[in-house]
C-alpha cells in the first residue's frame, strides 16, 4: 500500500506492505537504525518513537498506521542548531552506557518535558519506567532528564 | 502479507466486518500484534479502530460518564472527569503498563482481552461498569461482570464491537483504594490486586463496602461475604484482619511463572489491611 507521512520534518511516500511493522519499516526500509529492536513485544522501550509528538513502541504499531501522521525518531531529533537539549544533556552526564537503550530513553524523556516541563525526580523515574537500560545505567540517565529540566529553564 | 485496514467511521467498520469477518480486531495493538508476531492469532486481515471518532474520548452526560472503547489510558489519565469522579480507575491507570503501553493501548482493549489480571478490570467491577455492544443495526448494554466470561473469554459475538464503557457517577464512596502487587513497579502484571471503594462515616464506620480482586480466579473476584464482613464495623485492624480471612477462601489463585497460589492467596487478604489507613 502506499502512505504518505512526516519523518524527522520531511513528507514522505513509500510504498509498503501495509503488515510490516514501524520499526522494521524505519530500520530496513529506510536504514534508521537508530530505533532499536529488544523485546519485541512491548516491555522495554528499545524502539520507541515519537508520533505526533507522543512516544510510541514501533515494534507494536503497522505501517498503515502512520499514514498522515508525524513521526520523529532519534535521527530527527537534533534541530539546526544541533543537539536537542535533551541529547546534550545525556551527553554531559555521560549517561550513556552501551548505548542500545539511548535512543528510546532519549525521546521518552523529551515526550515526558513536553508535557510535564519542571518534573521532580520521581516524576522522570515515572515518565521514563517504559524503557530498560540493562547495563542499570538508570541514575546518570535520570541526572540528565534533570539537566535538562535545569538548562530549559535557565 | 496481511490487509491493515483503518475505518474512519462505524459505518465503514460494519461494512468491512460484514466483508471480511476473519479479520482481527485491535486498537492500541499493545496485545493484539503481541500475539500476532508470536503466531497465535492468524487472520488474514486487520482493522486497526484508531481513527475512528466516535470511540474515542469521555462525554459527561449528567449522571453517567460515557467513556468510547478507543480511548487511551493516557488521554483517560488526564481527563478532568475521570478524575474527579473516578479516582480509582486513575490509580489503576497509573500502574497499567508503562508511559507507552498508556499512550497506545485503550480501555476497550483492556476489556477485550478479557485477562485477570487486567489493571482496569477490578475498578470498573466496583464502580458497577456497564458496557456497550454495537453491531451493524442493532446495540446493548450489559453489566461488565456479564461481558467478561472468564481468561480471554466475553461474550462478544460475530459482528459485535465493543463500543464504549458507561459509569455512573456516584457520591456514595469516600474512599477509593486500589493496590496492585507485582514483580516491579512498571510493566509489571499484576500479581494480585485489590479495588475498594468505601463510605466511611465520620465515627469510621464502613456504612458500604465494594471490592473486587483481580489476578486470583479465572476473572475478577468479588465476596459480598467479605464486604458484608466490613458493613456497619469501624475500621480496626481486628475487623480488616477478619475480613483479610474470609478474602483469603473466597478467592480461587492458580500457580503460575508469576506465582504461588498460596502467596496469591495470602497476599489477597493482606491487602485489606492497608484499608486501615482510613481508620479515622
Amino acid at each position: 500500500m502506499k502512505i504518505n507521512f512526516i519523518l524527522n520534518g520531511r513528507e514522505i511516500e513509500l510504498t509498503v506492505p501495509s503488515d510490516i511493522r514501524v520499526v522494521d519499516l524505519l530500520r530496513e526500509e529506510l536504514d534508521l537504525t537508530g530505533t532499536k529492536e529488544s523485546c519485541g513485544s512491548g516491555e522495554c522501550g528499545a524502539c520507541t518513537i515519537l508520533v505526533d509528538g507522543q512516544s510510541r513502541l514501533s515494534c507494536l504499531m503497522l505501517a498503515a498506521q502512520l499514514q498522515g501522521r508525524e513521526v520523529t525518531t532519534i535521527e530527527g531529533l537534533a534541530g539546526n542548531e544541533g543537539r536537542h537539549p535533551v541529547q546534550e544533556a545525556f551527553v554531559q552526564a555521560g549517561a550513556v552506557q552501551c548505548g542500545f537503550c539511548t535512543p528510546g530513553m532519549v525521546l521518552a524523556a523529551v515526550d515526558l518535558l513536553g508535557h510535564r516541563p519542571d518534573p521532580s525526580r520521581a516524576e522522570i523515574r515515572e515518565g521514563l519506567s517504559g524503557n530498560l537500560c540493562r547495563c542499570t545505567g538508570y541514575q546518570k540517565i535520570v541526572d540528565a532528564v534533570e539537566m535538562a529540566v535545569h538548562r530549559e529553564k535557565g | 502479507m496481511r490487509e491493515v485496514f483503518l475505518p474512519r467511521t462505524l459505518d465503514e467498520l460494519w461494512d468491512l466486518l460484514h466483508r471480511r469477518p476473519e479479520a482481527a480486531i485491535y486498537a492500541g495493538g499493545t496485545d493484539v500484534l503481541v500475539k500476532l508476531r508470536a503466531g497465535l492469532i492468524t487472520a488474514s486481515g486487520l482493522i486497526c479502530l484508531e481513527r475512528i471518532q466516535e470511540l474515542k474520548g469521555v462525554r459527561d452526560q449528567g449522571d453517567e460518564v460515557y467513556i468510547g472503547a478507543a480511548t487511551t489510558h493516557r488521554t483517560l489519565l488526564a481527563d478532568p472527569v475521570i478524575q474527579e469522579h473516578f479516582p480509582i480507575l486513575i490509580q489503576a491507570l497509573n500502574v497499567l503498563g508503562s508511559p507507552p503501553i498508556r499512550n497506545m493501548g485503550t480501555i476497550g482493549g483492556n476489556l477485550v482481552t478479557a485477562s485477570p489480571a487486567g489493571d482496569t478490570l477490578p475498578p470498573l467491577y466496583v464502580l458497577d461498569a456497564e458496557v456497550e455492544v454495537r453491531w451493524g443495526d442493532g446495540a446493548k448494554r450489559l453489566p461488565l461482570s456479564q461481558f467478561i466470561l472468564g481468561p480471554g473469554k466475553t461474550s462478544l459475538g460475530p459482528g459485535q464491537l465493543l463500543t464504549g464503557v458507561r459509569l455512573r457517577k456516584s457520591a456514595d464512596y469516600n474512599v477509593h483504594h486500589f493496590e496492585k502487587v507485582g514483580q516491579r513497579k512498571a510493566l509489571a502484571i499484576a500479581i494480585v490486586s485489590l479495588a475498594a471503594v468505601l463510605q466511611v462515616s465520620d465515627s469510621g464506620r464502613i456504612e458500604k463496602a465494594r471490592l473486587a480482586w483481580g489476578s486470583v480466579g479465572p476473572t475478577v473476584i468479588r465476596s459480598v461475604e467479605v464486604e458484608s464482613a466490613l458493613e456497619g464495623r469501624i475500621i480496626s485492624r481486628d475487623t480488616l484482619t477478619k475480613a483479610a480471612a474470609l478474602a483469603q477462601t473466597a478467592v480461587s489463585p492458580i500457580d503460575d511463572i508469576r506465582a504461588g497460589e498460596a502467596y496469591r492467596r495470602t497476599v489477597a487478604g493482606n491487602l485489606l489491611l492497608r484499608l486501615i489507613n482510613y481508620a479515622r
